[in-house]
C-alpha cells in the first residue's frame, strides 16, 4: 500500500506538484519509488533548463532499470535538489519531502490537468 | 508465445513473496527481500538461488570423450572424474552457440553438460548434428533436475550444518554424490558469483527438501537480479549480453578457455584465423566519474564523438558504489586508462577504459 500525501497534485507518470505561487515543486510519489526499488542516481535538469509538460525532464535510476521523469508543468528551473547527488536513497525514504526540482511555471493553468489526492488514489486502485 | 515453464521451487518463490519475473522461458524469483540486500548477503555471509531452469544435457557413449572435445572449446581429455570444466560450444564461423561446464561423471564415458535455460532447445539439436554418425547418445535431462546454488564465504559451514554435508575437501571446480533424505545430490563446488559456493542438482523433490533445510536454517533466498549484479562485478559472461552467435570468446577475453593446441573442434579454424588476422574490437570495462548508470546498448563514444562501441552490462556497483560497465569497445580503446564517454539519455558521461573485473574473486583453490 503506498502513501499519497494531501495537498498535493499527482500525474499520471506518478510525479506530484506542490504549488506554491507561481513555482512548481516537483517530486515522485510513493507509489513511484516503491515501484522502483532502491534508488541509486538522480538524472536531473540544470538550473535555468527549460522544461515542458508531460516532456521528459530526468531520470530515475534503480539497480536494474532507469525511469523517465515528465514534468507535470512547463516552465523553467530555479532550483535542482542538490542533496540527491549525494543521496539519492532520500528519494525511497521520504519522497513527499525529498523534491528533485523546483519550477517558475511559464502557464500555471497546466496545473488544472492534474490529479488531487483523492483522484490519484482512485487512479493508483484502477492501475492495480 | 510459449508458455513460461515453472521450476520445482515455483510455490516457495510465491509463499516467499519474490517479485517474479520470465527469463530464459520460466518464471524466475528477480528478488526477495531487495536487490542490495541480497547481493551483500551472498558477499559477506551466504545466499541461495534457484538455478532449476538451467539445461542439464548428458553425453555418453564409446566415443563420448573425443566428441565433447570436438564440440567445446577447453580441453576435456586433461579434466578428471570428479572435476568441471568451463568453456563454449561454437558454430563454424567462430560465434558461440552457448558457454557451459562440462562435469566429467565418475561413471566411464559419461558427461554431463550443464547449458543456460534460454538455450537448452537450440544446443540439444545443435549438439545433436554435431553427433551424426558418431557413437554417441544424447539426452537432454533438465526437467529431471532441480538445481540450488549455495553462495558466499559461509556456504561451506551452512551445508554441514542444514544439510550435513561435509564439503570440506572439495575445491573449486570438482564435484562428488552426496545423499540428502534418501536422494541423491551431486554437489558442485562452483557458482557464478564471485564468491566460494555449491550448485546442488537433484531430483525435484530432493531440490525441494534442500531448499526447505536451507530456509529453515536462515540462509537468505536470492534473485537473478542480484545473481547479475555479482556475476557482473566478478567479470563473468552473461550469454546474450558479453557472448552470443555474433561474438567470438577471443573478444570477450575468454581465450584462455579456447584450447588451440588440442587437435580440431568446431569453430578452432575460424578462431585461428581471428587470432591471425587480429581482433578489431575487445571486451573491457569503463569506469565513470558520475554515478549515472551505463545499460546495455548504451552507445561509447571516442573524444570526438565518433561511436566506438556498446554497453553490455552496466550497474551502479553495489560492493564500491562506483557507476561500471563492460562494453565492447574497438581495439585501440581497449587500453587501460584510455578516456572514453557514454551516452546515457540525452548527455555523454565521461568515463575511463579499466579492467572489467570490478571484484576479485574468492574461490576455494
Amino acid at each position: 500500500m503506498s502513501k499519497i500525501a494531501e495537498g498535493l497534485l499527482y500525474s499520471e507518470s506518478h510525479e506530484w506538484v506542490k504549488v506554491e505561487g507561481d513555482i512548481a515543486v516537483i517530486g515522485i510519489s510513493d507509489f513511484a519509488q516503491k515501484s522502483m526499488g532502491s534508488i541509486v542516481y538522480v538524472d536531473m535538469p540544470e538550473e535555468d533548463d527549460e522544461v515542458s509538460q508531460d516532456e521528459e525532464f530526468g531520470a530515475v535510476e534503480s539497480v536494474k532499470a532507469a525511469s523517465d521523469l515528465y514534468s507535470p508543468v512547463s516552465g523553467t528551473v530555479i532550483e535542482k535538489n542538490a542533496a540527491l547527488e549525494d543521496e539519492p536513497g532520500l528519494l525511497n525514504t521520504d519522497p513527499y519531502t525529498n523534491w528533485i526540482i523546483r519550477v517558475r511555471m511559464s502557464d500555471p493553468s497546466e496545473t488544472e490537468s492534474l490529479m488531487d489526492a483523492a483522484a490519484y488514489s482512485e487512479f493508483l486502485d484502477r492501475q492495480a | 508465445m510459449e508458455t513460461l515453464k515453472k521450476t520445482c521451487l515455483y510455490d516457495s518463490h510465491i509463499a516467499l513473496g519474490a517479485q517474479m519475473s520470465p527469463f530464459g522461458g520460466f518464471m524466475m524469483p528477480i528478488q526477495y527481500s531487495g536487490i542490495i540486500e541480497e547481493h551483500n548477503a551472498v558477499r559477506t555471509a551466504c545466499g541461495m538461488f534457484d538455478v532449476s531452469h538451467m539445461g542439464e544435457i548428458f553425453v555418453t557413449g564409446p566415443e563420448s570423450e573425443s566428441f565433447v572435445n570436438r564440440i567445446f572449446t577447453n580441453d576435456v581429455s586433461r579434466l578428471l572424474p570428479g572435476h568441471v570444466q568451463y568453456g563454449m560450444m561454437l558454430y563454424q564461423d567462430g560465434g558461440v552457440v552457448d558457454d557451459l561446464l562440462v562435469y566429467r561423471m565418475h561413471e566411464a564415458g559419461t558427461w554431463l553438460l550443464v547449458v543456460n535455460a534460454s538455450n537448452i532447445g537450440k544446443d540439444y539439436d545443435w549438439i545433436c548434428a554435431a553427433a551424426e554418425g558418431r557413437n554417441v547418445n544424447i539426452l537432454d535431462r533438465s526437467g529431471e533436475y532441480g538445481q540450488i546454488a549455495l553462495q558466499g564465504p559461509d556456504s561451506e559451514q551452512l551445508a554441514a550444518r542444514a544439510l550435513g554435508f561435509d564439503l570440506s575437501d572439495l575445491v573449486f571446480y570438482t564435484f562428488r554424490e552426496v545423499d540428502f533424505d534418501g536422494g541423491k545430490v551431486l554437489a558442485s563446488r562452483s557458482g557464478y558469483t564471485g564468491e566460494d559456493g555449491f550448485e546442488f542438482y537433484a531430483s525435484p523433490s530432493v531440490t525441494r527438501k534442500i531448499w526447505s533445510a536451507l530456509l529453515g536454517a536462515g540462509v537468505m533466498p536470492c534473485g537473478l537480479g542480484c545473481r547479475d549484479t555479482l556475476r557482473f562485478e566478478a567479470g563473468l559472461p552473461l550469454y546474450g549480453h558479453e557472448l552470443g552467435p555474433d561474438i567470438s570468446p577471443l573478444e570477450a577475453g575468454l581465450g584462455m578457455f579456447v584450447k588451440m593446441d588440442k587437435g580440431d573442434f568446431i569453430g578452432r579454424n575460424a578462431a585461428a584465423a581471428l587470432r591471425e588476422k587480429g581482433l578489431d574490437r575487445k571486451l573491457t570495462g569503463i569506469e565513470l566519474s558520475d554515478k549515472a548508470v551505463p545499460r546495455a546498448g548504451y552507445q561509447v563514444e571516442a573524444p570526438d564523438g565518433r561511436r566506438i562501441g556498446e554497453v553490455t552490462t552496466g550497474y551502479n556497483s553495489i560492493s564500491t558504489g562506483k557507476s561500471v560497465c563492460m562494453a565492447f569497445v574497438e581495439l585501440p580503446y581497449s587500453v587501460p586508462g584510455t578516456p572514453v564517454g557514454i551516452r546515457i539519455r540525452k548527455k555523454v558521461f565521461p568515463g575511463t577504459v579499466c579492467g572489467k573485473r570490478f571484484y576479485d574473486k574468492k574461490y576455494k583453490r
